[in-house]
């Protein structure tokens, strides 16, 4: 008789979701502590803005969300077109 | 007298033979051509070779200094990489077109002149055309009839300001043009064209992604480059390109994020990438051509990095689409590690090659108290480690398991990987070998603490903020669907212009048609068949309408149309004198 597939047994390191917990764990806290590191060091800038705590991570984590959020509900209701649209 | 050979000889001749060679001996032949033409290309020393007079104007095959031979330099390493991955393919039409299209591109880049320009400019349309076409189903196929349409259209846009120039300057040696005149606006808009500028880019993400595996190598590295490379040498401070290339950086990045197809979100982030070498060289300062033409080096190596690991998953599952991928990272794990290093330097992770570049571009507006393109060039670089940095690795990889098992690439593929991942690490980790390359002498550091830490910020918040999104599940699920860009213009466009002119010339014709030639004439025909019966019954008709009395009408009516058939009316004896003594008239005029 045919055993049937056991999908555990192809489950590897991300698949397991106490890995990717574990994994998210250790990247949100390497996040904050190089958000931290703006406390000790004081980075030499051009623009007066650039010396604000947190400048550069506030503006990725800003561009970021606004980019989604544009391409998303603005761009795609615009654009987005079935697969075969050019078939025809 | 040197003993080497013009620049572009040894990679356009050395390809033909490829025609009648196959297995092994192709092979090795595909990957000794770009060794011998790069060694070929260190026994030329700097300056100008092989002139010679054409139509009263100096002719300059090679010209090289320090800007012709950086991107001499990475081209040939490009080409290498290139055919090393294409080693398995048996197709003689992309063999050979894809080391004809590497060989135009260095012929454009050690043009002297323009007319040479101009040969090599168009022989890379061409070649290119062969690699959309080579995959021979019908997307391509009609891709690539569009991509060749379009190049011709900006070639000659290119050529027509190539002869205004040469006219009123009175040469045709290629060098700093500057934006000042009709001819310069033209070729400027000719090379947008293969720049890829906003609204003349849809070719790139239109066609790229339709092309051969192993041709979306050669393509992604030299048509956009040899275009950056024209535009340094022609354009540098030219304050428009700032603003073109601000727009290069910005609008593509929104597209991939909802692209599905993975080698088209790569396209557009090329796109992306290209912007900035733009800026760079609109700017014009030393710092900010020198971190064009570095981007330029890198772009080309990252970017063929990432299209070689989609290549690869595409060669082995058949699959690009994000929908159809995921969890690929057990099947292809090198694969994979490529990726993320192609991924890590695009996005200019520190000790990757996109860090050591970027930031001489960032740091020139910045140096220039450019403050809003500065914004736009931080959100671009945000965007770009979003879309290309974190999507293609995570949807081809990981995201949720497709079920798809398969082998590792073959392995010339993986060794082409290797070294192409193996160079973004190096340059990232000691960019001076590549500094000193660059066209000006610098001693710009990269690798100061406040660049590293600003760096790190803003990616690993980008990637917090593409983390809590998707978790939140507000990240745009992939969708097969398409997304119509610039290309619906002539894509859709022509369809409507088509029906246009069907309805407006085709109209025309069949109103002339009904006028003319039926109507008309067939009234005529109805008059002239009695031509003095007729005038007058419209006579006696006038008459009874305008005096009223329509009683004597029928009885006049009858008259007239008995007087003609009792022949009242000689017209016919009339005609026949009439012709007889203008026959005579004539004969008479010919004799005396």
């Amino acid at each position: 008789m045919k055993q049937p597939i056991d999908i555990d047994e192809e489950l590897r390191m991300f698949d397991k979701p106490e890995n990717v917990k574990r994994l998210l764990i250790i990247f949100f806290t390497s996040s904050a502590a190089v958000l931290m590191i703006d406390l000790f060091y004081h980075r030499h800038s051009i623009f007066a803005w650039e010396d604000y705590f947190g400048f550069y991570a506030v503006y990725g984590f800003v561009a970021c969300v606004v980019l989604v959020i544009v391409s998303k509900y603005i761009l795609r209701p615009l654009v987005m077109r079935k697969e075969e649209y050019y078939d025809d | 007298m040197i003993n080497a050979l013009p620049p572009a000889t040894i990679m356009i001749l050395g390809a033909l033979p490829m025609i009648f060679l196959k297995g092994k001996t192709k092979g090795a032949w595909m990957l000794l051509l770009p060794i011998l033409s790069f060694v070929n290309l260190l026994a030329i020393p700097e300056g100008s070779h092989w002139t010679f007079g054409f139509l009263g104007f100096e002719v300059v095959l090679a010209k090289v200094d320090r800007l012709s031979l950086i991107f001499g330099y990475i081209f040939h390493l490009v080409a290498f990489i290139s055919n090393l991955y294409a080693l398995h393919v048996e197709d003689r039409g992309q063999n050979v077109s894809g080391t004809i299209y590497a060989g135009a591109a260095l012929g454009v880049t050690f043009a002297g002149d323009m007319f040479t320009l101009f040969v090599f400019w168009e022989l890379l349309t061409i070649s290119a055309t062969f690699l959309i076409l080579a995959r021979r189903n019908k997307a391509a196929i009609s891709a690539g009839a569009r991509y060749f349409m379009i190049h011709v259209a900006g070639g000659l846009c290119l050529l027509a300001g190539i002869i205004i120039h040469v006219q009123t300057t009175g040469s045709a040696a290629f060098g700093y043009i500057g934006l000042d005149s009709l001819a310069s606006y033209l070729i400027f808009i000719g090379v947008g064209v293969n720049c890829a500028w906003p609204f003349m880019h849809s070719w790139l993400v239109d066609s790229y992604p339709e092309a051969t595996i192993t041709g979306t190598i050669y393509l992604s590295a030299f048509t956009t480059k040899t275009a950056v490379y024209f535009l340094a040498r022609a354009y540098p401070g030219t304050e428009a390109l700032i603003w073109i290339g601000a727009g290069m950086a910005g609008f593509p990045i929104f597209y991939a994020v909802i692209e599905n197809d993975l080698r088209r979100v790569l396209a557009y982030s090329l796109i992306n990438q290209v912007g900035f070498m733009v800026v760079g060289i609109g700017i014009g300062t030393q710092l900010a051509v020198n971190g064009a033409i570095a981007h330029a080096f890198n772009d080309i190596l990252f970017k063929g990095l990432l299209f070689m690991t989609m290549g690869a998953v595409m060669y082995r599952t058949g699959k690009i689409r994000a929908t159809d991928l995921g969890g690929l990272y057990k099947s292809m794990p090198w694969t994979c590690t490529f990726c993320i290093v192609g991924a890590a330097s695009i996005s200019a992770f520190p000790l990757f090659s996109g860090f050591v570049s970027k930031s001489m571009v960032m740091e020139a507006a910045a140096n220039g108290d450019m403050r809003f393109i500065w914004f736009i060039l931080l959100f671009a670089s945000a965007g770009v480690f979003h879309h290309a940095g974190i999507k293609i690795p995570f949807f081809a990889f990981f995201s949720h398991d497709a079920g798809i098992r398969c082998k590792e690439a073959p392995r010339h593929m993986l060794l082409a990987m290797g070294l192409t991942a193996f160079l973004c690490i190096f340059i990232g980790s000691f960019p001076q070998f590549l500094y000193k390359l660059l066209p000006y002498a610098t001693d710009y550091n990269p690798y100061t603490p406040s660049h590293v830490i600003a760096q790190s910020q803003l990616l690993f918040f980008s990637a917090v903020a593409f983390t809590l999104l998707l978790l939140a599940g507000i990240y745009p699920a992939e969708m097969r669907s398409t997304n119509i860009d610039f290309d619906w213009t002539y894509r859709k466009g022509s369809r409507w212009f088509y029906n246009a002119c069907d309805r407006l010339f085709n109209g025309i014709n069949a109103f002339g048609d009904r006028v003319f030639m039926q109507e008309l004439p067939k009234a005529l025909a109805r008059f002239a068949r009695d031509p003095a019966a007729s005038l007058q019954k419209h006579g006696v008709r006038l008459l009874a309408e305008a005096t009223g009395d329509e009683r004597p009408l029928a009885k006049r009516l009858a008259d007239t149309e008995h007087r003609t058939k009792f022949a009242a009316y000689p017209i016919g004896g009339g005609v026949l004198l009439a012709v007889f003594f203008l026959g005579v008239l004539s004969l008479f005029y010919i004799l005396f």
